[in-house]
């Protein structure tokens, strides 16, 4: 009876008050550290950008995107290095995309549960968390050397698209579940083959995340340096590729393949690690060049995915 | 045992001693049963009974899923063959019985291209063909008046009942033998469910029907004959109005009178 | 129990046991099949070629130098004439500035996630969560720029004698560059809690911290568990940050103020010079490509032993 006066007091007391009170200024701080720490990083990325608009935003003009690097600073530009991306890309993609679209398809439609299905879903996993460069180390002594497919674009492109692919069957992957058995039954049920339900229909319903996927994988991949400077990336290439058509039959060419390559983050990294300030210059314009691209490519990611969103909803 | 009297009715499909596996599970335990051409036959019974399991055993669904395995035969007439069979391309099983769905699953196309899908992939690309095709069947499906002048709109914008009805005339544009209904209106309103019971009672003219329900009002309005299922196995399989007023078995009669399920 | 069956008015037949032959059809399927579990197994044949690459040039150096020096030396002078193979000074490289990145980003991405999940409005979420993964989406050779020209000049404020080159501005850009990885895998995993352990806090008079902390944090550590591997993983395989501000000077120290390679920069510099195909000095970049994996591998395999631990099933 005492005890139950005891409680009955304590509930009333200005202690109970007290504490209430307490917890309550605690959790107002923990969200106001919460929305402080997100600020900051947000203020970091707003850092980044203005960091590198103020060095480099100067920079940009149209000499130095159409000229070739230099020894002077001021007469260099990312010609080389800005075509080389446009193709390296191109590559990477005909790499990736093909191959991490199949074996997602096969995974997710086709593959029995089977020890075997189960080695590539594990090894999948792990080839997401290899760091990139051991991936040039490995074209490095496999593409360069074994296959002699020499320091040349098309090296550089099946490296990046080896790099991607597991991104590219991951993203793939969740697409594709997300379209809703019942749907697949309907296909089959009207006597649809296995391929033709895919194709028809699993396919064309998770298109949208599909795109999504394949373009935030190519932004990694537009961004990428460290494996491309391990299998040979010059930084100093004073003409251009081999143009891809020619006068005569059959009138594409392939040699531009096994030319030499730069890319445009092997140019800035190329800029920045020079000690004079006015190649850091230089490497500021680079960067925001390269970084319009990726923010890009990631804007029209989003945009797809709300898209598609939209139109197809289960 | 009394004979139904089946002087006016041809035989389409019937299984015979039909086990089924879900891996090691047995779902269905020895059924044999008849399906009658230009009738409708209900499978009644409580959830779980393993009528839905059994329907699917008709269009080889269960092939899309690892581990199922089936034991018996299904035999389809007037070819008399075991469409359950090791041998038997479960493709072609489907090219002709079709299937409707428990909630409508229409295709996120245009309401032509559902309607067309079925003779797109028995290679009819003729756009006179289709346009014949998918008219017929929208007209079976009494979806013709109301979808006419937007045939190209989205299927995902018409109503549950309209889904349902689009997902009929895309099972009837294949021109099936044997037109499957799983539960069909368990997903649908009162006024929906009875334009698809409806529907049902008319295209049997056309085509033998099996229809699961656990509705058992629905299957008195819409069969000609019932199975009771229980726990995997057929209690009691007769003529609708002797299964509603008169079972033979006791357990049937529990069952139609509401004492379980 | 007796079925009640009626009686089967047509005369049995013998049972056939095809309808028609679809033979053409049927080959294409498998054909196409076989195409798409080529795809699948490409990602087998990467991990094949990546440890096959690693193991066959290591094994040509371990044949020249002895494991014992490679794992205890102090000295990483490889390409000296008095030539040391410790890799112990690239290791502490790599464990400094991954220590730096991991105070910054673990702290910062949990109570982002922490906020983001239990705090924050769903359109604040929406809004905040795509800009916060623009923050992985920079291109890192951008922020090795960042690294060298903005943090190292700002953190000179306050240690004037800081060197140009230091893991400690690396260390805290990769900790920033992994934020979004670590925020965004937790919060995916505190918002799969179920709302009714949430419930169950709030009608104890728990406040809200006290629930992210006592209940929604504990419940989803599996999955954080897997967020902060993740990022491990990032700050380990970083190059291009530690390439260009940390220095390319194999040190073996931990005191972040000071220049030292990584592994990974390590690499990036030899790839840079022209070292002969074959040579002890190609194979050194191989042999440190080997130690970076099972190192990431180390991690990996201990996150997901601790993310068992803390498996949660609701």
């Amino acid at each position: 009876m005492r005890l139950k006066n005891g409680i009955a007091k304590y509930i009333k007391s200005t202690a109970l008050q007290r504490r209430i009170m307490r917890r309550k200024g605690l959790d107002r701080f923990f969200a106001f550290e919460g929305l402080f720490v997100m600020g900051v990083a947000l203020l970091v990325l707003f850092a980044l950008v203005g960091q590198l608009a103020a060095d480099g935003a100067g920079r940009l003009s149209w000499q130095f995107l159409t000229s070739f690097p230099s020894r002077f600073p001021a007469q260099a530009g990312i010609l080389t290095a800005w075509i080389g991306t446009l193709l390296v890309m191109l590559l990477t993609a005909l790499t990736a995309i093909p191959l991490g679209i199949g074996a997602a398809i096969y995974l997710e439609e086709y593959a029995a549960k089977s020890w075997l299905t189960e080695v590539i879903e594990i090894n999948i996993a792990n080839l997401a968390g290899v760091p990139s460069i051991v991936y040039g180390l490995m074209a490095l002594g496999l593409l360069v050397y074994e296959l002699h497919l020499g320091q040349s674009f098309l090296t550089a492109g099946l490296t990046l698209g080896m790099l991607i692919l597991p991104m590219v069957i991951i993203a793939t992957r969740e697409a594709i579940r997300s379209v809703p058995p019942a749907v697949r039954e309907a296909a089959y049920a009207l006597g649809a083959t296995k391929w033709q339900t895919v194709r028809d229909h699993v396919l064309p319903y998770s298109m949208g995340g599909i795109l999504t996927g394949m373009i935030l994988a190519l932004s990694r991949a537009v961004g990428e340096t460290a494996p491309l400077i391990t299998v040979g990336a010059l930084s100093f290439i004073a003409f251009l590729p081999h143009p891809p058509w020619q006068g005569t039959f059959p009138f594409v060419s392939f040699e531009w393949l096994f030319d030499p390559f730069t890319v445009m983050p092997i140019q800035m990294f190329n800029w920045v690690s020079r000690p004079q300030e006015e190649f850091h210059v230089n490497a500021a314009a680079a960067g925001l060049i390269l970084l319009a691209m990726s923010l890009a490519m990631n804007a029209v990611a989003i945009v797809i995915r709300a898209r598609f969103r939209k139109r197809i909803h289960w | 045992m009394k004979a139904l009297d089946v002087s006016q009715t041809v035989l389409k499909a019937e299984s015979r001693g039909l086990n089924f596996f879900y891996g090691v599970a047995q779902a269905l335990h020895g059924l044999t049963l008849p399906v009658y051409d230009r009738c409708v036959t209900a499978l009644i019974g409580p959830s779980g009974c393993g009528k839905t399991t059994y329907l699917r055993c008709f269009n080889r669904m269960h092939d899309l899923y690892p581990g199922n395995r089936y034991e018996g035969a299904v035999i389809l007439y007037p070819d008399r063959v075991n469409i359950v069979g090791a041998e038997v391309d479960p493709i072609e099983v489907r090219m002709r019985i079709g299937m409707v769905f428990q909630k409508p699953n229409p295709f996120p196309k245009s309401i032509y291209e559902n309607v067309a899908y079925g003779m797109r992939i028995r290679g009819v690309s003729s756009k006179a063909d289709l346009d014949m095709v998918v008219e017929r069947a929208l007209q079976e499906a009494a979806l013709w008046g109301e979808v006419k002048d937007r045939l190209q709109a989205s299927a995902m914008n018409l109503s549950g009942g309209q889904q349902q009805r689009l997902c009929i005339a895309r099972a009837l544009a294949t021109s099936p033998e044997l037109l499957l209904f799983d539960e069909p209106t368990s997903a649908l309103d009162p006024t929906a469910t009875s334009r698809i019971e409806e529907l049902v009672t008319e295209l049997k003219q056309k085509v033998a029907i099996v229809i699961v329900t656990h509705n058992m009002q629905q299957a008195a309005r819409v069969s000609d004959h019932t199975a009771f299922m229980y726990e995997g196995r057929l209690v009691e399989f007769d003529r609708t109005e002797k299964m509603f007023t008169n079972p033979s078995v006791k357990l049937t009669e529990d069952y139609v009178t509401g004492r379980f399920g | 129990m007796e079925a009640h069956i009626a009686e089967i008015p047509v005369e049995k037949q013998a049972i056939r046991t095809s309808l028609s032959p679809r033979l053409v059809p049927r080959l294409k399927e498998k054909a196409i099949e076989l195409l798409l579990q080529l795809a699948a197994f490409t990602s087998v044949a990467i991990t094949l070629g990546i440890v096959g690459v690693l193991a066959y040039e290591s094994f040509h150096f371990f044949q020249q130098v002895s494991v014992v020096d490679f794992l205890t030396d102090r000295q990483w002078t490889p390409l000296f004439a008095d030539a040391h193979y410790g890799i112990l000074s690239l290791v502490s490289g790599t464990l400094v500035t991954t220590a730096v990145a991991l105070l910054v980003a673990i702290p910062m991405g949990s109570l982002i996630a922490i906020y983001l999940s239990e705090y924050a409005s769903r359109s604040l979420r929406e809004f905040v969560k795509p800009v916060l993964e623009l923050l992985s989406a920079v291109p890192t050779v951008v922020y090795g720029y960042f690294a060298l020209l903005f943090v190292t000049p700002a953190l000179k404020q306050i240690w004037s004698d800081l060197p140009g080159f230091n893991m400690l501005s690396a260390g805290l850009v990769i900790g920033f560059m992994i934020v979004p990885y670590v925020s965004s895998v937790s919060e995916d995993a505190m918002r799969a809690v179920p709302v009714y352990l949430r419930e169950g806090a709030f009608a104890l008079g728990a406040t809200r911290m006290q629930t992210a902390l006592r209940v929604v944090f504990p419940s989803a550590l599996s999955g954080i568990t897997a967020a902060y591997v993740l990022g491990v993983s990032r700050a380990i395989g970083e190059t291009m940050v530690v390439a260009i501000a940390a220095g390319m000077q194999p040190t073996l120290t931990l005191n972040p103020l000071e220049p030292a390679a990584t592994m990974t920069a390590y690499i990036v510099q030899v790839s840079l010079g022209d070292l002969p195909h074959g040579s002890v000095g190609y194979q050194t970049i191989f042999a440190t490509g080997l130690m970076l994996l099972l190192i990431t591998l180390l991690f990996n395999i201990a996150g997901h032993a601790l993310k068992k631990r803390y498996r949660q099933v609701y």
